[in-house]
């Protein structure tokens, strides 16, 4: 009976007790969610322009992070005086980068593998990981950096306010981290469902074949997808960099997006953000409440439990696509 | 109707030779020297036994295949190598044996995707979704409904294709060729597992096509009948050579091919 108390009534209780700590966690783990979103979003993309689970989306955040740290570090060496202007022209490099790698990326090895099994292009990715994190570590150095946040405007600080007796404290990158997903989901996820690129993109993703016999490009479209996907590598590499640091231990955290994909569907943007907000409003929620039961800690292994429940019941996710084959 | 690229042909004259062409996988021929050519504003259809070299002839033009020797001449224009995707912008379209649509995408934004050539707005305005490319998208769907009323597809529209019955995935991968405006049109045997009022269906379509757009068509077909009964003319391949090649009738007549049908005796 104790045991059954201590897992279905006492933590209740407590969220009770002291409404401004439930809060306070529900507010952490909506902020993990919209990384682990911002995230699985980059997967999202390239899944549904390739159907190829792109390993490499969480070294590429790292890749990005890295490459804007650097480049400012070089300017000013440079000559260029710390600040502002030469922040943004830091970003502007960073993304004419994300696009030459786009490029490389088409070329080296999507194009050389046009109509392989999924398989293959699947394992390139990883190839293409470690690939990457060989050529961060020799170029940028495997120490960690700090994030220009101040230099982006970004905001610092928190914002608190008193609740019922007590205080929550929201830290104001961390809004501005929801706004900044928000606006390019939505941006995302009309672009796909309601537009030329949009079709074509969801056209190959489907058959290359077919795509091909319709005039569309390949090429040009794996470079659109990887580039966009590039683009939301380097603002969750922002983001999450200007929260913690810039370094090769944000890789590991990438892994957290492939229970989100499971959980919300590796076809569906809306999906993506759904899976996130649960898996890290139910990670900060399991951990603070239930975790003392178990020696806490669960909050690295809760998110695959999670997962692995929904692949017994769901296996297509909350909002993936159904396809059913005919034999 | 125009493509950009090439010269216009009258009806009536050559829009696609293909001269002395061969092609091999490792040392398999799957086409062996092939020459005839398609006139713009016929039907021509292509047959022979299995194995023959009809689609791999089909992917040599198209530019899913690149022919080891050869060459092919379309609208005026010779080339050695021509890839899928140019092919498309040059006016060619193509259905597949096995239908290769989009399979989790709804019939019309499969048949919608026909038309990405003809869509022309930049990325900026599609992201935002607004302005030119607003109206862009508002112009081609009602090119997109005549075609799904001239299929008969209206009911489907909405319905993801991957669930639909295979004789109405053919219809739409027709839509989806169509929506691309082309001046010569691929068909893969159009006509492959259907009954016979679906043959009949499809052959209606295929006949309205041709007389009401004029679009020149190649097709590859088994049924004899059908194949009779549609084309002005008729290339026929067994094990990858040329061994017939005219009229209907001549063909029907013609001693190689009905040995290659019905077997010789040595």
């Amino acid at each position: 009976m104790d045991i059954l108390y201590k897992i279905f009534i006492d933590p209740f209780m407590q969220m009770g007790q002291a409404p401004d700590l439930l809060v306070q966690t529900l507010w952490e783990g909506l902020v993990a969610g919209v990384l682990y979103s911002l995230i699985a979003l980059g997967f999202v993309l390239i899944f549904k322009a390739s159907g190829v689970f792109n390993f490499a989306q969480g070294i590429m955040v790292v890749f990005a992070a890295l490459t804007l740290v650097g480049l400012y570090a070089l300017l000013g060496r440079w000559g260029l005086p710390a600040g502002h202007l030469t922040a943004f022209i830091a970003l502007g490099l960073t993304i004419g980068v994300m696009f030459a790698l786009a490029v490389a990326v088409e070329r080296l090895i999507l194009r050389p593998l046009v109509n392989q099994p999924d398989i293959i292009l699947f394992m390139a990715t990883f190839g293409l990981t470690y690939l990457l994190i060989g050529m961060g570590q020799i170029v940028f150095g495997g120490e960690s950096k700090v994030m220009i946040a101040e230099e982006l405007y970004l905001p610092r600080g928190a914002i608190d306010f008193k609740l019922a007796g007590g205080f929550v404290s929201l830290q104001k990158i961390d809004i501005a981290a929801a706004i900044i997903a928000s606006v390019m989901v939505a941006t995302l996820a009309i672009f796909f469902q309601r537009t030329r690129i949009g079709r074509a993109l969801r056209a190959v993703a489907d058959s290359h074949m077919a795509a091909l016999s319709v005039g569309i490009s390949l090429e040009q479209i794996w470079v659109v997808v990887w580039f966009a996907a590039g683009i939301v590598a380097l603002t969750t590499g922002i983001m999450w960099g200007a929260r913690s640091e810039v370094s090769f231990a944000l890789e590991i955290i990438a892994l957290k997006a492939l229970p989100v994909l499971i959980l919300g569907g590796f076809t569906s943007i809306p999906g993506a953000i759904v899976g996130g907000l649960i898996i890290g409003i139910g990670e900060k929620l399991g951990e603070f409440y239930w975790g003392p039961l178990l020696g806490s800690g669960i909050e690295s292994w809760l998110a695959y439990v999670i997962a692995l429940l929904f692949l017994l019941y769901r296996p297509q996710g909350l909002f993936g696509e159904r396809i059913i084959e005919r034999i | 109707m125009r493509s950009p690229t090439g010269n216009e042909i009258a009806a009536g004259e050559v829009i696609l030779a293909v001269e002395n062409v061969s092609l091999a996988f490792g040392g398999v021929k799957a086409v062996s020297d092939i020459s005839f050519d398609i006139r713009k504003g016929e039907i021509r259809a292509i047959i022979g036994p299995n194995g023959a070299g009809k689609t791999s002839m089909l992917n040599v033009i198209n530019g899913f295949y690149t022919p080891q020797q050869g060459r092919i001449t379309y609208k005026g224009q010779t080339r050695a190598k021509m890839r899928p995707h140019e092919a498309a912008i040059g006016g060619i379209a193509r259905t597949f044996q096995n239908v290769a649509l989009f399979r989790g995408m709804t019939a019309l934004d499969n048949i919608m995707a026909g038309r990405s050539l003809k869509m022309r707005s930049n990325l900026f305005w599609q992201l935002l979704r607004y302005g030119p490319a607003m109206t862009e998208e508002v112009e081609h769907r009602r090119r997109v409904e005549d075609i799904i009323e001239f299929l008969e597809i209206a009911h489907i529209r909405k319905v993801p294709v991957g669930v639909l019955p295979y004789g109405l995935q053919k219809r739409v991968e027709l839509g989806r060729a169509l929506a691309m405006e082309p001046d010569l049109l691929l068909l893969d045997e159009p006509m492959a597992g259907m009954n016979l009022e679906e043959k009949e269906d499809m052959s209606r379509y295929i006949l309205d096509v041709n007389n009401f757009y004029g679009t020149t068509i190649a097709l590859i077909e088994h049924d004899m009948g059908v194949v009779m009964d549609l084309s002005d003319r008729v290339v026929v391949l067994d094990y990858g050579r040329k061994i017939a090649d005219g009229t209907p009738d001549e063909v029907k007549r013609d001693r190689a091919v009905i040995d290659a049908y019905l077997g010789v005796a040595h």
